[in-house]
């Protein structure tokens, strides 16, 4: 049980680490889809251990989203990087004043 | 009949209102309807009034209840009006000097292009002051008192375009509510007292009610006699008056208007009768107000502000009647009326000469004018005669009584009004010399004309009533017709008979004449001495014995202090507050606005750096 969890941690903090340090947007969003499914991974060990199907239920959920989250953003960084040649995240600052 | 009185007032203010709203078209007749409407309130005045004069004396005061004006609880107040024995002589006094001065102006505004809006408010003022005399509820007079305040405002700054005459307009209208106040606050002492202020319900309550009441409203009231009628101490705003057209000047701040308070006083007489000491304030400022305004008279070159101080001094004479009591109410109605005759032909006969020399108003200018002026000079002359008291004119019969009246009284009242008597003559003798005599000191471009027939007619029916007005007094008719209204008029037993009195008088009189004639016969200067040359009493009296001074010193200065500070409260203390918490908010704002980098990884590491710390705070509660 314990290996599960750790490795779900492991996952995470590798994918948050990645979205902090990294430039590259289409890395980022990997990153993003790294801790996701380190939470689903979280979701489905609980769900074991419980021995009740709340968690696998949730990381379904999770996996719809993610889905979701994937078709918008990746149009996103694709449209950024039409029109600005760049798919840096340090780039695209202009809501600064 | 009676109960159509209110048709006096109404024909008036209908044609004013209507004059007003009525536009252009009206340009062309306006000013004849304003005249017709005069002259209807005069004819129905002089009907009603020779009705009063066939009924029986106990069957002569008529009052008509038009409606109820206020009904709130215990406070009633009733639209009516009273034409009785003293309301009449005014009605005659105010329509019929109104409608000879209407026709003046026909001619004297001719060439004004706002003739029609003048002569609407000029109908106004008519309405106004109708209500105000006619008024059998001190509510309603108060109604009238400030439509005549309005439209005395309205007309003395007439020629707003004037700096000079939109100030004075404002000053007078300004001092003429200091005077309210007093108006206001004896209204509301009357109602507190008595739960009424109907004039006969509160002059018949007050002999029940204790001295103090009566003292505390006989001087509100004088307060706000001495507001409309200039007298000291705020007497400031009715020579800078002046700068109204001179017909104004004649109907308004002559003849009627300013009068008011007068009125008032006498109209009052139950008040006053209860209350020594309110009569007594009423004879002090009436008789330094009729050595101030006569001291001013003396001084001034502009020949409408020595007619305005002289006006000041006569209707000084009138409060001191007024105040002397039964002994004087009736003299001082007698005064008031021939002086409204002589004090507005004499102000006609300055628009006159001053429309016959280019508006100029300086004396120093004028000069041997009688044979240019013939009609004026005749006119003027006989106004002249009547307010120096020279023997069978108005004047001399009217300013004799309150003389009489004076040192019956006491001693040194008599000598001040006496002295008064001289002075007058001096002063007036000095624009009579200055302006008809002499030599000529015209300026080049100045060719002195007659004025038209409309301007002169009035001024002859005016002199001739100067002249005439003191038949008034013959078998003693004024006193027994007042009678009814200001009570039995006792007579005061002189130490010397009337006749040696009438004598010292008319002696007094003579010598200020005198004096006047070889002071300014001849060598008079074609132009103002500058101040540093004349005696330091001239000069006080050039500035009106320094009354703006002490009102800027007592009154303008202190607010204007007050006035400084609190602007200064206002800036740093309410709207410190105010933009301060802006400030504040702002600056927070400025501070918050630091970690908006627009970095998706700054965000990023803000978004995780939160979830760890809840995700610490949780857990810390649940271990805990």
């Amino acid at each position: 049980m314990n290996e599960y969890l750790s490795l779900s941690l492991i996952l995470f903090t590798i994918g948050a680490v990645g979205v902090l340090v990294r430039r590259n947007a289409i890395v980022v969003f990997m990153c993003i889809e790294l801790m996701l499914n380190a939470t689903n991974l979280a979701f489905v060990s609980f769900s074991r251990q419980h021995g009740n199907l709340d968690g696998q239920v949730a990381a379904f959920f999770v996996m719809v989203v993610a889905a979701a989250e994937v078709v918008v953003g990746l149009a996103i960084i694709v449209s950024i990087y039409r029109t600005r040649r760049s798919a840096s995240v340090d780039d695209a600052s202009l809501l600064k004043s | 009949m009676f109960d159509l009185q209110w048709l006096l007032i109404a024909v008036p203010l209908i044609s004013g209102l209507g004059l007003l709203v009525w536009g252009k078209e009206a340009d062309a007749f306006g000013h004849l309807i304003a005249t017709a409407a005069s002259v209807f309130s005069f004819i129905f005045g002089v009907v009603l009034f020779a009705d009063l004069m066939g009924s029986e004396a106990t069957d002569r005061s008529h009052t008509a209840n038009l409606f109820t004006w206020i009904d709130a609880g215990r406070f009633h107040v009733d639209m009516s009006f009273t034409f009785d024995q003293l309301s009449g002589l005014f009605v005659l006094l105010i329509t019929g000097v109104g409608t000879l001065i209407h026709i003046y102006s026909i001619g004297y505004m001719e060439h004004d292009e706002r003739r029609r809006r003048f002569f609407s408010f000029l109908n106004i003022f008519i309405a106004a002051m109708l209500t105000l005399v006619l008024a059998s509820d001190y509510l309603v007079l108060f109604l009238g008192w400030e439509g005549v305040g309005l439209a005395s405002y309205l007309l003395i700054g007439f020629w707003q375009h004037k700096d000079s005459a939109a100030a004075a307009a404002k000053k007078a209208f300004v001092v003429n509510r200091v005077g309210d106040v007093g108006m206001a606050l004896a209204i509301m002492t009357m109602f507190a007292q008595f739960g009424t202020s109907s004039i006969a319900a509160v002059n018949g309550a007050i002999p029940g009610a204790s001295a103090s009441v009566a003292t505390a409203l006989g001087l509100l009231l004088l307060l706000g006699a001495c507001g409309k009628s200039a007298q000291v101490p705020l007497q400031s705003w009715l020579l800078d008056a002046m700068e109204g057209p001179t017909p104004v000047s004649a109907l308004i701040h002559a003849a009627t208007m300013v009068t008011a308070g007068v009125y008032l006083v006498v109209r009052s007489a139950g008040i006053y009768d209860a209350s020594e000491a309110a009569r007594t304030a009423v004879i002090i400022v009436g008789l330094v107000t009729l050595l101030a305004g006569a001291w001013i008279g003396c001084t001034k070159d502009d020949i409408k502000k020595a007619l305005a101080g002289s006006t000041m001094s006569q209707i000084g004479y009138m409060m001191l009647a007024a105040g002397l009591g039964p002994a004087g109410y009736a003299f001082a109605i007698f005064h008031l009326i021939t002086h409204g005759f002589f004090k507005a032909n004499m102000f006609l006969g300055a628009g006159s000469v001053m429309h016959g020399t280019n508006d100029d108003v300086n004396m120093r200018h004028y000069g041997a004018l009688r044979a240019a002026m013939p009609i004026t000079f005749v006119t003027f002359g006989l106004g002249y005669l009547a307010i120096i008291g020279f023997p069978g004119t108005a004047g001399f019969f009217s300013k004799d009584k309150i003389i009489e009246a004076a040192f019956g009284h006491s001693f040194w009242v008599g000598l001040g009004t006496l002295v008064g008597a001289g002075v007058t003559a001096f002063y007036m003798t000095r624009l009579m010399t200055l302006t008809f005599f002499g030599e000529k000191r015209w300026l080049d471009d100045v060719h002195p004309h007659e004025s038209p027939k409309v301007m002169t007619y009035p001024l002859i029916a005016l002199g001739a009533l100067s002249v005439l007005g003191g038949a008034l007094i013959f078998g003693n008719w004024i006193p027994e017709w007042l009678e009814p209204v200001v009570g039995h008029a006792e007579h005061h037993e002189l130490g010397i008979p009337v006749w040696a009195m009438t004598l010292i008088i008319t002696a007094v009189a003579a010598c200020g004449v005198a004096v006047g004639v070889l002071l300014y016969r001849r060598d008079v200067a074609a132009e103002t001495p500058a101040d540093s040359s004349v005696s330091i009493f001239t000069r006080a009296g050039r500035n009106e014995l320094y009354g703006n001074q002490i009102n800027d010193a007592v009154v303008v200065r202190p607010t204007m202090h007050l006035t400084r500070f609190l602007v200064w409260l206002d800036a740093k203390g309410v709207d410190g507050f105010v933009t301060g918490m802006a400030d504040r908010l702002g600056d927070t704002s400025q501070f918050l606005r630091k970690p908006q980098t627009g970095h998706v990884r700054s965000y990023a590491a803000t978004l995780f750096g939160g979830a760890l710390v809840v995700v610490l705070a949780l857990l810390a509660v649940t271990l805990a």
